[in-house]
């Protein structure tokens, strides 16, 4: 396939490794925010080609692992609802809430549906119009635009039988969280490439700015990520901070400007909680005041369902790449994809799930730390 | 969640008032929301993510990544060495030679 096939070529990997190996004189720590990205080093086994001196951590950015328990307990009281169909892209369904996720709502006889644009869920508020259609809005700055078009369109359309249940959250304020942490080991850091195809890599300037830092836009395939760990590393040896834009065949520094200008007019900022974080001001998106028509959160009056998170698991500790998830004592054990303890083993982008898939036998608990 | 994946643009058409296109995705062919790239047309490869696309890949910006690094290997050779810093006529590079990349 175009596109995927040449960033693949494990040829040209060897090389730029051979260059990181080359320009690496010192240890450093990076952090790959996305979910995605973390997935395909770990699938690749990037983190153990790289020199021993390249410590890679891995970020927050999985959606479904940082949505807070709270929210999918709002999910499950809505989707129990007679006449809700409750629709969301499938990684959602297993994320445990208090007491039960969306499956067993859907076994115990609820509409759950997986859609794979919200688009779709649209479409089934059209096709049903004697039902309602909540759809699942998580996501990071990649996934608002779309499920701003949705309520765009379903206000356009005048379907008062869609709404959404939003659970936006946006990457800067988790990077400047993190850097803020006293615990913060993070010297560099791989920003997430789709997030920045939609809104630029403006944002990023002044976190560089103000913690000196390097920000590199990286693409998801081997041959991006190890380029977008030679950036990062040259400018570290350099003694450099600025944000540079490996992924430059999809990103543009202003971004997606239709997609930016959807998103101003449907969403505004808000506080966010986020799951293993806690709460982070100003971290993501609610509805504007004029889409109240269809907020499920209080069409169907679920914003008192609050939940403190339990202590459980270590997930908090590995989304701030403060541990990995082998040195959880319930790695493998208890927790695994098939019965999660926590939402960094649920989600195929979650870092535990990523090391349970890809290498857990190889695995031995870090004693030094 | 914020995966992504190049597809060929195949054709446009309206939905509801939203401009749509087919996408070919090495033979597997579903419908994106257009509303993102309103200038793509047939033949052009977009990112799509959740049925929307969000970008027109720039062929161009593609394939300067990848030159650069045939010139990198080019310039090293030159020199006598290989990328690893190696003379090229070394058998086994310094520091363990990497394994095959899946």
């Amino acid at each position: 396939m175009k596109y995927l096939d040449e960033f693949r070529d494990p040829d040209i990997a060897r090389k730029i490794l051979g260059e990181i190996r080359r320009v690496t004189t010192r240890p450093w720590v990076i952090m790959e925010i996305c979910g995605g990205q973390t997935h395909s080093i770990i699938k690749n086994g990037i983190h153990q080609l790289l020199p021993d001196e390249i410590e890679l951590v891995h970020g927050p950015g999985c959606p479904v692992c940082v949505t807070p328990l709270e929210l999918i307990d709002r999910a499950v009281a809505i989707a129990s609802k007679p006449g809700v169909i409750f629709t969301s892209f499938g990684d959602m369904l297993r994320v445990p809430g208090s007491r039960k996720d969306l499956f067993m709502v859907k076994s115990e006889g609820g509409d759950v549906r997986v859609v794979y644009s919200p688009l779709d869920a649209v479409k089934l508020a059209r096709d049903n119009p004697d039902r309602h259609v909540v759809f699942f809005a998580v996501g990071f700055e990649t996934t608002a635009p779309n499920n701003a078009m949705a309520v765009w369109q379903a206000h356009r359309e005048g379907l008062d039988n869609f709404s959404v249940l939003v659970s936006h959250v946006l990457v800067p304020p988790a990077m400047s969280a993190l850097l803020s942490s006293p615990n913060n080991r993070v010297q560099g850091y791989l920003a997430a490439g789709h997030v920045c195809t939609i809104m630029g890599w403006e944002e990023y300037e002044p976190i560089v700015e103000q913690f000196r830092v390097p920000v590199v836009v990286t693409g998801f395939e081997p041959v991006d990520i190890l380029e977008g760990v030679l950036m990062v590393v040259t400018q570290l040896e350099q003694g450099i901070s600025r944000v540079e834009n490996q992924y430059s065949r999809a990103v543009r520094r202003e971004g997606n400007m239709p997609a930016r200008d959807l998103i101003r007019r449907v969403f505004e900022i808000s506080d966010r909680k986020w799951r293993g974080i806690g709460s982070i001001p100003m971290s993501g998106f609610k509805l504007r005041a004029e889409f109240a028509a269809h907020d499920a959160e209080l069409l169907f009056d679920a914003g008192a369902i609050q939940v403190d998170e339990p202590e459980i698991c270590i997930s908090g500790l590995v989304l701030q790449g403060l541990k990995k998830p082998y040195e959880c004592p319930a790695f493998g054990k208890e927790c695994t994809p098939m019965t999660p303890l926590g939402a960094t083993m649920v989600s195929t982008e979650g870092a535990c799930a990523a090391y349970h898939s890809y290498h857990r036998h190889q695995l031995v608990p870090d004693v030094t730390s | 969640m914020c995966l992504a994946i190049p597809g060929k643009l195949v054709d446009v058409f309206d939905d509801h008032g939203l401009k749509m296109g087919r996408v070919d995705y090495a033979g597997t062919v579903n419908t994106a929301c257009l509303e993102y790239v309103p200038e793509a047309s047939a033949g052009e490869y977009v990112l799509v993510h959740a049925g929307f696309a969000i970008s027109i890949l720039d062929e161009q910006e593609a394939q300067k990544t990848l030159d650069l690094w045939d010139e990198m290997v080019e310039a090293a050779a030159s020199e006598g060495m290989d990328i690893f810093g190696m003379p090229l006529d070394a058998q086994d590079h310094a520091r363990g030679s990497t394994e095959e990349l899946p």
